[in-house]
């Protein structure tokens, strides 16, 4: 099964948008009622008080790029937009995952953390909380390699991304 | 200067130049009546807060400038959502102002409260929640200046009452630059290259047709728009927000694409090596199926919004601008070349242009064999409609503003009017609003008190609000309505007739319930009945002798008159269906084969009854 994150209609679009309240409501609602889907969704503040980033993640089976683009740019809170293509891109995620983790198979789901650069961020009787940040497909990676000893919950964040300098 | 919020909405509008506002008072937006006894903007009171934005809909329609409502909170900002919608969809200029609850009661589901910037967000180019009366200022200049640049389109300003009742200090933004818009940036230049791309691509085609949409009109480039078919003698087709930019008697109209447009306009279209599409956007009701739309055709795209460009038909030519402009410069890029071709030869030399004079042939052709026509009513029969419209359109003044509803009327009204000059035809495009004309036309009659203003309405639409009526008596706004009262929800039933087979479902209304004559006496109106073809020219002229009260007719129309053309939907404009017996009558036009004959066929028909007019041609044949 090809991972997700590796699809190639999937592509970036780097939003900076006015820091107002209602901002992200207009940008989801134009994604919905143009018809458009959201793979994934970060958003936060940047070093200019007055703006945040939104990094979404679209499906380009629903529509082209281009309008996509187009009618975002309409918003009139939208400063502007970049297509961030993966190639010129560097994506960041971040993956917390509580995995079940007995005795004896502990050691094992350690040294796949370590392999991964990873963290243990909590540990219980029989499970363990690790995170991990990085490129979303070692975090696709991650994810199947530890789904086999059973994933008691997961939560990733979506990917944020800047163009390559 | 210390003024309250809602004193400093007031002020702002004056700045503004507004003239007169559509409003109906309540609870959340008391604080705002109170400063509008003291202001020289005429407030019109309206019985519905949809009639509300409908005029201030028709105001902009005809005058071009931004019309403005002012309601409460929750229902009232509700009832106007349909009217942004209608504004949204036709790129009308709007500012629309709602009361909302007081800051500390946003959010408790408070009495008559609504997510009113929620619920509006996609129906409008932008919208506000107040949260600080020093804002105020900034807000309405933006407002304004967001609805009537670019694309126009409508905003709302939701203002809480709290918000309307705090001091604030009085300031006004010297000039747009002063406002924080960061992201806003309305087309502006056209690049050269663009323009020299689009002149060779028509210099090189030979069946180039100008497809004009409502962008014409917003631009007022309607004296450019002549100017540049005049000289190339590029025939044009209007779309149904367009049908004034172009007068209708002018040899090079067309008349209207579409749905329900004629046969020439629609053939020329597909059969066009070039579409040059003015400030239109390729609508599911002109383009039918689009994979067969104009198939041969290159387009040049001329849009302000460029999300347009593209979104439905991918342009050989993109020109991202204002149309006024991009014409002008259209103009002189041919110019430049010494090419022409067009009607007006004797100030052009043709150079190096192809001759379209076939094309042109070939289209004379066809509106020699498919004029939109219809039968006269036979002795004892009611009215046709289109006999109605047409008469209206004699004997009323050149300048007389047309408004429409949605339906049936609307098409035979855009159909068989004779336009003459741009901002005469104010309707509901886009969102096909029923209901919209009798408010729409109080609107432009605000707007041009001088001119006649006309509203050809159908009964269904009348009744959903027909109460403004009681707004135009009240106020003195003396307004004229046509109502084509077929008993029918006549498009309904039409399509009911044509692709349900004739299985009438909830489409049939009386033509006697209401009484309209005693409904329009009851709202302060004068109200006449015609059913007899004898009596239409007459009530018409007597209702344009009255100044001092609306008017209303009932026109007792044929409710099995259909419209035609028709392209059914999801079909392509290949597939238009004629006016029934359509083809017998070109068939006969084919073998004689000459105008004179041609006119011999005419009076064949005449004979078996029928009615013939031309196709957006203004020779409106003796019956």
């Amino acid at each position: 099964m090809k991972a997700a994150t590796g699809m190639e209609h999937l592509h970036i679009i780097s939003v900076l948008v006015e820091n107002k309240s209602g901002v992200l409501a207009r940008v989801a609602g134009l994604f919905s009622r143009r018809g458009f889907n959201i793979y994934s969704l970060a958003v936060a503040p940047t070093d200019d008080k007055r703006f945040s980033r939104i990094t979404a993640v679209v499906d380009l089976d629903s529509a082209p790029l281009e309008q996509i683009i187009m009618q975002l740019d309409k918003l009139i809170n939208v400063v502007s937009i970049n297509e961030l293509a993966p190639s010129d891109a560097i994506e960041a995620e971040l993956l917390l995952a509580t995995v079940k983790s007995d005795n004896d198979i502990r050691g094992q789901i350690i040294q796949l953390v370590g392999v991964f650069e990873g963290k243990i961020v909590d540990v219980g009787i029989a499970s363990l909380t690790v995170m991990l940040a990085g490129h979303p497909s070692k975090l696709d990676d991650f994810e199947e390699l530890i789904r086999p000893y059973g994933i008691v919950d997961i939560q990733r964040t979506g990917r944020v991304a800047l163009s390559r300098l | 200067m210390q003024i309250t919020g809602a004193q400093a909405l007031v002020k702002s509008l004056e700045m503004e130049g507004v003239e007169v506002v559509f409003g109906m008072p309540g609870g959340a937006i008391l604080p705002v009546y109170d400063p509008m006894l003291d202001t020289s903007i005429r407030h019109i009171l309206v019985r519905h807060e949809q009639g509300a934005g409908h005029a201030a809909e028709g105001y902009a329609h005809a005058t071009g400038r931004p019309g403005v409502a002012i309601v409460t909170s929750g229902p009232a900002a509700t009832n106007i959502v349909t009217a942004l919608a209608d504004a949204y969809m036709d790129s009308i200029p709007l500012v629309v102002i709602t009361g909302q609850v007081a800051r500390p009661y946003i959010g408790t589901d408070a009495f008559q409260e609504s997510d009113t910037t929620g619920i509006t967000m996609g129906v409008t180019k932008h919208n506000w929640l107040v949260t600080d009366p020093n804002d105020i200022p900034e807000v309405v200049a933006a407002a304004f200046y967001i609805a009537t640049t670019g694309r126009p389109g409508p905003v709302l300003i939701d203002l809480p009452k709290d918000v309307s009742n705090a001091m604030m200090e009085w300031h006004w933004p010297e000039s747009v630059d002063e406002l924080d818009l960061p992201g806003y940036h309305p087309a502006t230049t056209v690049d050269q290259d663009i323009i020299e791309q689009a002149v060779d691509l028509i210099c090189n085609s030979e069946r180039p047709v100008m497809y004009v949409g409502g962008g014409v009109i917003k631009s007022n480039a309607s004296d450019e728009l002549l100017e540049l078919a005049e000289m190339t003698g590029i025939p044009v087709v209007t779309t149904l927000m367009a049908r004034s930019a172009f007068p209708s008697a002018h040899p090079l109209s067309l008349g209207m694409p579409g749905m329900h447009g004629n046969y020439t306009a629609v053939t020329a279209m597909q059969r066009s090596d070039l579409l040059i599409s003015l400030g239109a956007r390729f609508d599911d009701r002109v383009t039918g199926r689009v994979d067969a739309f104009a198939p041969e055709a290159k387009v040049i795209h001329v849009d302000i919004d460029p999300a347009e460009l593209g979104k439905i038909r991918r342009p050989d030519v993109a020109i991202c601008g204002d149309c006024k402009p991009v014409i002008e410069e259209l103009i002189h890029g041919l110019k430049r070349r010494d090419v022409s071709g067009g009607i007006d030869d004797g100030n052009y030399r043709v150079t190096s242009r192809r001759d379209i004079s076939p094309w042109l042939s070939t289209i004379h052709g066809w509106q020699e064999r498919y004029p939109l026509i219809y039968h006269q009513s036979k002795e004892g029969e009611l009215l046709k409609p289109q006999m109605v419209i047409e008469t209206l359109r004699e004997l009323t003044p050149d300048d007389t503003i047309l408004v429409t509803g949605v339906g049936q009327h609307q098409m035979w009204a855009s159909m068989f009017w004779k336009f003459k000059m741009p901002r005469t035809f104010v309707t509901s495009g886009g969102l096909g609003t029923m209901g919209f004309a009798v408010p729409a036309a109080i609107g432009a009659k605000v707007g041009h008190p001088e001119r006649m203003v006309w509203a050809i309405d159908g009964d269904g639409c009348f009744q959903m609000t027909a109460q403004e009526l009681v707004t135009a008596a009240a106020e003195g706004i003396p307004v004229k309505i046509a109502i084509l009262n077929n008993a029918y929800l006549g498009m309904v039933r039409q399509w009911q007739e044509l692709f349900y087979d004739e299985r009438y479902s909830e489409v049939y209304l009386s033509p006697d319930l209401p009484d309209y004559v005693k409904w329009a006496e009851a709202m302060g109106c004068v109200g006449m009945r015609v059913d007899s073809p004898n009596d239409v020219a007459p009530v018409i002229e007597k209702a344009n002798s009255i100044d001092d009260r609306p008017v209303v007719i009932d026109f007792r129309t044929d409710a099995f008159e259909k419209v035609y053309p028709m392209v059914p939907a999801g079909a392509s404009n290949d597939d238009i269906i004629l006016f029934p017996g359509q083809e017998e009558y070109a068939s006969g036009v084919k073998e004689a084969g000459s105008s004179d004959s041609m006119a011999d066929s005419k009076d064949e028909a005449g004979a078996s009854g029928a009615g013939i007019t031309e196709a957006g041609e203004g020779k409106v044949e003796s019956r």
